[in-house]
């Protein structure tokens, strides 16, 4: 029998930029569909615009922190990110950046990049950076970006996380699924 | 009764507040504080629906939150506390004591470490209170085994009528998982307290009496078998083993699977750091030639092995004694304990973003008027987001928890026979005032001591992700209390001068805070209450204000003044520094900047 596939995936920006929230709702995903997850996050002063980082395991794992090298993925809400964090990502991992760049390789990682800000402006939802790169990531793990596992959840899953997240909160409930979609939308087609 | 339902994804804190609800405890209580504030909340969250007879509060301060929970013990309820370690000293006097009374209902004290530290002062060990105090204390290693902690807690503490503590680390309070909600025990509310004076009010005769019955009490307690270590693999052969607790238990887990080692390298896992079960302790001295013991953060599990010859740990400098034991540091320590080698990549020493107080913090504005008003004073503040006006170099000391006021007073008591005197401001948030700043002001005003004190009234606990204060007279489940007006508190403590101003109305503040400095100098202790809600509060509550739109015109030079003296995130240098622009992804409207550039760059978009 194959092992259930696992997922390490670090996601980081600073605070007030909602990195929580959208490791929250990519933990709520695979919570959706059954699957076993672990995250670990930051909380307190670095929350008033320091740098903060989750770290989200889905599979069968005891501690919900990722070891250097290991991780999968890399979400970076800010381009710093990279410099900071890119030593979890192991070789042949992936980063999808909140940045002004072309696809590039950087040693053995993919870099995906996307300027959030600047579409969140185009949105008019300046707090929206988080939900667009996280629609841009699923996105371009469904276009087969990440290699053949991609991601465990489609843009689709989030959606549904966020409906019933924001239940009772309909104007974010709907900005919030617009972000996810103009990320999701930011993927290059070809 | 409620039943059980599928897994949920619980944070460890959430995962805390469902074991307390699960097994009865009817009253609980605490005063917020990183990594521990939300198990309150969460307990408010659900607690109050299912059972109004609960009492779930914010307390002024840990000490009085303890002893609250500790006398609702005494009448028979089950109850529970939760802090944060630093919270944890405030409380230990209570503490103390309640270790030698003992309980009647079932009593928990949860407080929550922080290695690293990420949010905190100090990296202090509550296991080390725990000895101390002698009551056992369990060590969950993920918020699913914190869940059931609490229930193990519960009937350790009816079982021996002691107090027990759950010691959750920040890895397991700020951790999520999926958990499976368990059936939910019907509260028992029926206080019965007995009177029993020479136990409940013990004069020092007999409190020697209760201390022989606790180290009693400890021995069988050491032999509990619900609180065993567990033998993680017990299939494993080897001559050396492994001992860890908390959420190192989980880090040593993967490593040993990824080293693969784990038929190899016997490896348990401590329940009850302290007591140390005495079997347990026997065992591992008489089967293995070595021992790594891997715990956060002080090396109590280690302490309590005597043969010292054997055991590699912390003391004799094998693991790290400061900082967190991360998943890194562990492999590397086990794959060197078991003789093997391996490759562990190591992480950039890239400095990261320091903190900044939010975009429109009414506290910069505070901060920026108490330079101007005082611009070579000592800047004594406290705990809170505002220890962030670092930054702005208008805090000099953070100590602890209400220390604003005491060092601003011990400081004019050092320079009080100079010539020249510096001006001393001192700064100190709503909720810290409350907590312990009051009886540090009543002793100001009684020494006459010369200074300023500006108290940041932002109408909440805002660090801790905005609690009530006993001000705004609302309850941890949202009901409506009596407001405690901290004017009325001021002048109570003997204050002659007082004055209420808006920071956001910079210059009239900057005059204001300039008036109790000028009075301090000749007269005593003069206090002003910078009084502007918390704006992310505010947005919480959907009441944000309509923002001032702002612009930097062409007459900014780049001279850099705003971003050295106000720090606004919302303030960005851009052409190589050459000017100063609005980043309107993070400028929050507040428009105080508008008086802050000398050249009057900043205008009204
Ligand atoms: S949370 Fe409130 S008090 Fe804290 S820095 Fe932000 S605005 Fe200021
Ligand atoms: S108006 Fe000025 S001070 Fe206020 S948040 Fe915006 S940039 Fe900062």
């Amino acid at each position: 029998m194959k092992a259930a596939p696992t997922y390490q995936i670090v996601i980081s920006g600073v605070g007030g930029q909602g990195v929580l929230f959208i490791t929250r709702l990519l933990a709520e995903a695979a919570i959706l569909k059954g699957l076993p997850v672990f995250t670990s996050e930051t909380h307190g002063m670095a929350q008033r615009g320091g740098t903060v980082i989750s770290h989200l395991k889905i599979g069968d794992f005891a501690s919900p922190l990722i070891s250097p090298g290991k991780a999968d993925g890399l979400i970076a809400l800010k381009a710093e990110s990279l410099d900071q964090h890119g030593g979890y990502l192991k070789s042949g991992g992936w980063a999808v950046i909140n940045g002004h760049a072309p696809l590039a390789i950087k040693g053995t990682t993919s870099l995906y990049y996307l300027d959030a800000d600047q579409q969140a402006r185009e949105i008019d939802d300046p707090r929206s950076v988080n939900l667009i790169m996280l629609g841009f990531a699923l996105a371009s793990a469904r276009r087969g970006a990440f290699g053949h596992d991609g991601l465990y959840c489609s843009p689709h899953d989030v959606e549904a996380v966020l409906e019933i997240r924001l239940k009772r909160k309909n104007h974010r409930q709907k900005s919030s699924l617009r972000a996810l979609k103009a990320g999701a939308e930011s993927v290059p087609t070809a | 009764m409620k039943k059980a339902g599928k897994q949920v994804l619980m944070m460890g804190n959430e995962a805390i507040a469902r074991g307390l609800i699960e097994n009865g405890c009817s009253m609980a209580t605490a005063y917020p504080g990183t990594p521990a504030s939300e198990i309150l909340a969460a307990v408010a969250d659900t607690g109050k629906q299912l059972d109004a007879r609960m009492h779930i509060q914010w307390a002024v301060n840990e000490k009085v939150a303890f002893e609250i929970a500790y006398a609702g013990c005494q009448a028979g309820l089950r109850t529970a506390v939760s802090m944060k370690q630093v919270g944890l000293n405030v409380a230990s006097d209570p503490l103390m004591s309640a270790a030698y009374m003992g309980t009647a209902g079932g009593f928990v004290i949860i407080s929550a470490d922080d290695p690293g530290p990420h949010s905190s002062q100090t990296e202090q060990d509550s296991r080390m209170m725990a000895m101390m105090a002698k009551i056992p204390v369990l060590d969950p290693d993920s918020p699913r085994q914190a869940k059931e902690m609490v229930s193990i807690a519960y009937r350790l503490s009816e079982t021996f009528n002691t107090p027990v503590m759950l010691r959750p680390t920040t890895r397991v309070c700020h951790s999520r998982q999926d958990v499976r909600p368990g059936t939910i025990r019907p509260l028992e509310v029926k206080p019965d307290f007995k009177k029993d004076p020479s136990r409940w009010a013990a004069t020092p005769k007999f409190r020697y009496q209760l201390h022989l019955a606790l180290e009693e009490k400890l021995a069988r307690i050491a032999d509990h078998k619900a609180t065993d270590p567990i033998w993680q693999n017990p299939k494993a052969n080897g001559r050396r083993a492994v001992v860890s607790s908390g959420v190192a238990t989980a880090y040593t887990v993967e490593a040993i699977k990824a080293l693969q080692l784990w038929r190899d390298l016997p490896f348990y896992q401590v329940r009850q750091p302290f007591p140390l079960h005495t079997a347990f302790i026997r065992h591992l001295l008489e089967t293995y030639d070595d021992v790594l013991v891997l715990e956060e953060t002080t090396a109590i599990i280690e302490m309590q092995l005597a043969d010292r010859s054997r055991i590699k740990g912390k003391i004799n400098g094998v693991v790290p004694r400061v900082g967190e034991l991360l998943p890194e540091t562990i492999t590397a320590l086990l794959a060197a304990f078991a003789g093997v080698s391996t490759q562990i990549p190591s992480l950039a020493q890239a400095p990261g973003r320091r903190p900044t107080l939010c975009a429109g913090c009414p506290h910069r504005a505070s901060f920026y008027a108490i330079k101007r008003a005082a611009p070579r004073g000592i800047y004594t503040s406290d705990i809170g987001c505002y220890t962030l006006g670092l930054n702005l170099k208008a805090v000099d000391t953070v100590l602890c928890m209400g220390a604003a006021i005491s060092q601003a007073a011990g400081f004019y008591h050092a320079y009080k026979h100079e010539e020249k005197r510096p001006d001393i401001v001192a700064t100190i948030g709503d909720s810290t005032f409350f907590h312990a700043g009051v009886p540090a002001l009543i002793d100001a005003v009684n020494q006459n001591v010369r200074m300023v004190l500006v108290i940041l009234d932002n109408r909440t606990t805002a660090m801790t992700g905005s609690q009530p204060t006993p001000a705004t007279g609302k309850s941890a489940t949202g009901e409506t209390l009596v407001k405690v007006d901290m004017e009325t508190l001021v002048k109570g403590c003997g204050v002659n001068f007082l004055e209420i101003g808006d920071p956001y109305d910079t210059n009239g503040f900057i005059a204001m805070v300039k008036a109790a400095v000028a009075y301090s100098r000749s007269d005593g202790p003069a206090v002003v209450i910078a009084r502007h809600p918390c704006i992310i509060d505010l947005a919480r509550q959907g009441k944000t204000a309509d923002p001032i739109e702002v612009m930097v015109t062409g007459d900014c030079d780049g001279c850099g003044f705003c971003h050295q003296h106000f720090e606004c995130p919302g303030l960005v240098a851009v052409d190589d520094g050459q000017r100063t622009a609005v980043d309107a992804l993070v400028c929050n409207g507040c428009g105080v900047c508008l008086d802050v550039c000398p050249k009057g760059a900043i205008q009204r978009a």
